[in-house]
């Protein structure tokens, strides 16, 4: 039971990773794709963000009176991470864009079929 | 057509009133990003937002009035230019590079009179680069007028 | 007890929006889904004391990425298309579906030895992050902790990120900064057409 309390929210964000991953690999529509590829950039935040977690913690802006804060590192490489995430996200939607002008379709059976690549 | 017009209306009017709100959040976030959550990044997203709100309310056309994109493209690299700068004034005040310590009198105000210019220059390029990829979004489906020449 | 029951509420409701999000076929209701998933993640964010990190995903999530997307789908489906589906899918899923389910068992079995969650006995909580918690305020005056490690402690990576966005910028100004001319519509062979 005290390994179920403990880890629970491990759990769940790994299985929130793998129904993104499963969108990436899975499905042909370029968008979806990338919508795939943000929920399993999330669900990697929000690990991160859970590992630096501490109980009855604050929130990490000093105070006085309070003396157990939560680990600000994670904080810190998240926000990062967040930002170069959209900049990932619009650098792929104006590849799509310029596939779909090229190929005048985003779904990849019939840019395959296009190409004969495979 | 009545209906149509009565619903630009509505959003119009209360788009005047909450876009200069936004803008008064946005200098918060980003001026008060040392004592309260926020900084540079999330100010300058909050800007983007404001004026993204404004061209989908009144037109892209009208966004470019307010900010034109030559200026977009210029305020992005000075945002870059501005934190790149503060080092090297750093370097040449007798510090390492990025070390805030030299700006000022004593160690403590140089950091804080350090880390305010540098959210400075980050909230001013991740808002300009938010807008020049909102627009160049928006305006790529705008065909040219004389399609129908021979395009090089 | 109730940071537990609201955690397994919030998480839920993401696993939920995103199954929904594989099942469903109208892009335009998968990128509204994904607005509110970004939106539950920020909660989430906040009821796990990252107050920086909720405003960022909130506003970045929820608002930029959502817009951008319905922009690409506004660009790649005439007007005529107006349910904007997606084929229907033709592989079998035996393979993707094994290939993500081992993953995720092995990733489980990996989790087993992690300390619990919010233990503040863990090794993540030890050597640096005492140190800037008791420092940042007698060192660079600033109350946030956050924002001292961000700009002051961890400058260099906060430059790195700032000229990663910039060069986001610039790529996708040289990939559809200018507008489309559209060829006449003599060639509809195979061939790849472009501007």
């Amino acid at each position: 039971m005290d390994i179920i309390l403990g880890h629970y929210n491990y759990w769940l964000v790994i299985i929130i990773m793998m129904a993104g991953f499963y969108t990436v690999i899975s499905r042909g529509n370029l968008v979806k794709k990338i919508v795939g590829l943000n929920i399993f950039q999330v669900s990697v935040f929000l690990l991160y963000i859970s590992i630096g977690n501490v109980k009855e913690g604050a929130v990490p802006i000093i105070e006085k009176g309070v003396t157990l804060y939560s680990n600000p590192l994670p904080h810190v490489l998240i926000l990062t991470a967040i930002v170069v995430g959209v900049a990932t996200t619009a650098l792929g939607l104006a590849l799509v864009i310029r596939i779909k002008e090229a190929y005048g379709t985003i779904e990849e059976d019939d840019i395959h079929n296009q190409d004969q690549s495979l | 057509m009545g209906a149509a017009v009565k619903h630009n209306l509505i959003l119009r009017v209360v788009s005047k009133f909450i876009i200069p709100l936004i803008f008064l959040f946005a200098l918060y976030v980003q001026f008060h990003g040392d004592f309260g959550p926020g900084g540079g990044f999330q100010a300058g997203v909050i800007f983007s937002a404001a004026i993204i709100l404004y061209a989908l309310v009144f037109g892209v056309d009208s966004a470019k009035q307010v900010i034109p994109p030559y200026v977009l493209r210029l305020l992005a690299s000075l945002g870059v230019l501005i934190y790149a700068s503060t080092g090297i004034a750093t370097l040449l005040l007798g510090g390492n590079y990025l070390e805030y310590g030299v700006l000022a009198s004593s160690q403590v105000a140089g950091q804080h009179l350090g880390i305010l210019v540098v959210e400075l220059g980050v909230g001013i390029t991740v808002m300009s680069v938010m807008l020049i990829m909102f627009f160049a979004f928006a305006e790529r489906g705008r065909h040219e007028v004389n399609s129908e020449q021979d395009p090089e | 007890m109730i940071d537990n029951i609201v955690d397994i509420t919030l998480l839920s409701l993401l696993a939920i929006h995103a199954i929904a999000i594989i099942r469903m076929r109208s892009l335009f209701a998968v990128i509204m889904l994904f607005g509110g998933f970004s939106f539950l993640s920020a909660g989430l964010f906040v009821v796990m004391d990252a107050a920086d990190v909720a405003f960022t995903e909130a506003a970045v999530g929820a608002g930029i990425s959502t817009v951008l997307m319905l922009a690409t789908l506004a660009l790649t489906y005439a007007p005529a298309e107006i349910d904007k589906k997606e084929k229907q899918p033709t592989h079998q899923p035996w393979l993707p579906l094994s290939v993500v389910f081992i993953t995720g068992a092995l990733l489980i079995y990996g989790t087993w030895d992690i300390p619990a969650f919010g233990d503040p006995d863990a090794p993540a909580q030890q050597h640096v992050a005492p140190y800037y918690l008791e420092k940042s305020i007698a060192e660079t005056g600033v109350p946030n902790v956050v924002t001292a490690v961000l700009a002051s402690y961890r400058g260099f990576d906060t430059l790195g990120e700032v000229t990663v966005i910039f060069t986001a910028g610039i790529a996708v100004l040289l990939l559809i900064g200018g507008r489309r001319r559209v060829k006449p519509q003599v060639e509809k062979s195979g061939g790849s057409s472009e501007t």
